[in-house]
């Protein structure tokens, strides 16, 4: 009974302001919907800049690397164990980089209930033949169907059905700053020469963008068989296997147990790209910030509306404590007409934001850079929206409570004495 | 019929700013159920400052009040609302209506407050007070849709809304003409002896003064008629 009392006193007072309300509620909407645009803009920018990479790379990579022994003669020896030792006269020996019994490996993981996905792949180094020119580059040996399912393999390929590589023998997707420089089309032949000397003559069957230039002008993709035939390799040779898990955090735990578990190096995506989580945490950072400035501007809005209602509204403060209702209501009354204005300026820009995001999202936007993207990004995160009404109920509140607090505070004496 | 509803028992009152300033000494009376009294005096005797302790909203005195034989000392900002609420009613020299509400609403707004009855019984109730005040027909409107004469007898519904112990009037006359005045007046002394209630009216209005039922004359911080 009190409670609804008090809130049609709030709302009496609100229609009564309704012009002040409004703008009030507006500067709300306003900040939120930016707020929300922002975020949603900026997050949606930064999966798509995590998404070239992390896409791209497994969570765990396996391979061989070539490397000095751990342990040099002179530690073994126990005479010297105590002592500090600098001798290290064994080298790193010719090693292969395969990865042995590679099979077993692999039927391990895919058993292991962590692991979402494995893609095997062969990593060579090659030179592509131009004429008289030799241009370095790498060759990507794929399981292309697993490749495709584990790093959205045809979302680059922008020319050509990247099925082909599978299906056509001694075919080769090329990277399209590679195809600019070697003048090749779709069907034509190319040659390359392997780091062992052979020359092999291989299909062009399309070509892939990755959106990272370096990437583009010196690596191309074959499919497994074919890079072993390069090669001269037999059906079991593998260098790297690449791990999708599930739980992507998981990633640098299990990198170190696999490392143990089958004597290979592995390397997890956290410790290579650990550049990309600071660049994104420091956008996400700024838009946070830029975000709740803008609350907490539209705030001082409405602190500075309230105010003015209450030196408006003093002789009704002063009558309605004079008549029984004691500061505590007074209070009551004001708080619920800033949240009123929070609550109803947040949902519209709730709205508003959700809107704007929208109309971000169809502004078209090509770059060469990026192949699958039409449109600017845009990340419609629940969270964000979360996070807009908690913040403007809570910026609204505290903007409320100091003019509530006056207003309660008033001395109905003075007001009634002072006609 | 001679029960007491206020007693002041030896109130002081120092204003301090800019220098302490005795306003009010050693004050002393009871007002009895049914009583209408009048307080006069001269402008700074400190006959409203009376009126606002006696009325609870004014804390800082000495002495003690008892309404309804309840000491007012030593009570919390809200019992003291609730006091006001349930026991006092207030009419000013300016009626302080609500713009925002009907005067049907306005008349309604403490018991509201009070939440004794249901909120269609207050209306009926406050619908009834509007009748024996003879403006039943405004109750639709709002306040500033009435005449001046008629917003002081809306401000005195209000004030009779939850039955009050005792109604306290702050020169209720004082904006009003000669004919409202009189309407004022004769509604004040028909409460007081038709329906019992007790009034104390501060005024300087010697004419009305005259012609309730008891003055009280202040000068200079003290009574020295009663």
């Amino acid at each position: 009974m009190d409670l609804k009392l008090l809130v049609s006193i709030s709302g009496s007072l609100l229609v009564a302001r309704l012009k002040q309300t409004i703008v009030a509620g507006v500067g709300v909407t306003f900040s939120i919907a930016m707020f929300i645009t922002l975020l949603s803009f900026m997050s949606g920018l930064n999966d798509l800049l995590d998404g070239l990479i992390i896409n791209r790379t497994p969570h765990i990579r396996l391979y061989n690397e070539i490397r000095p022994s751990d342990l040099q003669p002179i530690d073994l020896s126990e005479r010297y164990k105590s002592h500090h030792n600098f001798i290290s006269s064994i080298k790193p020996k010719n090693e292969r980089l395969q990865i042995y019994n590679n099979g077993a490996i692999m039927d391990f993981l895919k058993s292991d209930p962590r692991v979402s996905g494995i893609a095997p792949k062969i990593t060579t180094q090659v030179f592509y033949n131009i004429g008289a020119i030799d241009l370095t580059g790498i060759i990507n040996g794929i399981d292309v169907e697993a490749e495709n399912k584990l790093f959205l393999f045809q979302d680059y390929v922008t020319d050509g059905n990247y099925i082909d590589l599978k299906n056509t023998p001694n075919s080769i997707i090329l990277g399209k700053g590679l195809a600019d420089k070697m003048l090749a089309n779709l069907g034509d032949i190319i040659q390359v020469t392997t780091s062992k000397g052979e020359r092999i003559k291989l299909k062009v069957v399309g070509f892939f963008q990755s959106g990272l230039q370096d990437i583009d002008i010196a690596q191309s993709y074959a499919s497994i068989s074919t890079t072993q035939k390069l090669l001269g390799e037999s059906g079991s040779y593998i260098t790297d296997i690449q791990i999708k898990l599930k739980d992507i955090t998981l990633a640098p735990g299990l990198a170190k147990e696999y490392q143990n578990l089958f004597d290979v190096e592995a390397i997890d995506i956290q410790t290579a790209n650990s550049q990309f989580e600071t660049g994104s945490s420091v956008r996400t950072l700024i838009s946070y910030s830029v975000g709740i400035t803008l609350l907490i501007v539209a705030g001082f809005g409405i602190y500075n509306i309230l105010n003015m209602m209450i030196y408006e509204k003093m002789d009704s403060i002063a009558i309605l404590k004079a008549t029984g209702f004691s500061g505590k209501d007074v209070n009551r009354i004001f708080i619920g007409i800033a949240l009123t204005i929070g609550i109803f300026g947040g949902a519209l820009g709730l709205l508003l934001g959700l809107g704007l995001s929208w109309s971000i999202d169809q502004i078209p936007f090509n770059t060469t850079a990026l192949p699958t993207i039409k449109t600017y990004p845009i990340n419609y995160n629940p969270q964000f929206y979360v996070i807009g009404v908690v913040f403007s109920i809570i910026t609204t509140y505290f903007a409320g409570y100091f003019p509530a607090r006056k207003a309660s505070k008033v001395d109905p004496v003075i007001i009634i004495r002072g006609k | 019929m001679n029960q007491i509803v206020l007693e002041a028992k030896s109130v002081s009152k120092y204003f301090h700013d800019p220098i302490t300033v005795q306003v009010l000494n050693d004050i002393n009376f009871t007002i009895n159920r049914g009583d209408f009294v009048s307080v006069i005096g001269k402008s700074g005797c400190g006959k409203s400052t009376l009126l606002y302790i006696l009325s609870t909203m004014d804390t800082d005195y000495g002495g003690e009040i008892f309404i309804d034989g309840e000491s007012m000392k030593n009570k919390l900002e809200v019992e003291l609302a609730r006091v006001r609420n349930e026991k006092i009613g207030f009419v000013f020299q300016f009626h302080y209506l609500l713009n925002e509400f009907s005067v049907l609403k306005n008349v309604m707004l403490p018991g509201l407050k009070l939440g004794k009855y249901s909120e269609k019984e207050i209306e009926h109730r406050a619908y009834e007070k509007l009748k024996v005040l003879g403006i039943e027909s405004e109750a639709l409107k709002k306040p500033n849709q009435v005449s001046g004469g008629q917003k002081q007898r809306i401000a005195i519904a209000r004030a009779l809304i939850n039955d009050p112990l005792i109604i306290m009037g702050d020169e209720p006359t004082g904006n009003l003409d000669k004919k409202n005045g009189e309407i004022v007046f004769n509604i004040f002394k028909e409460l007081a002896e038709v329906y019992h209630q007790s009034l104390l009216i501060v005024t300087h209005d010697q004419e009305f003064a005259q012609r309730t039922h008891r003055i009280i004359e202040m000068e200079d911080g003290r009574i020295i008629r009663l």
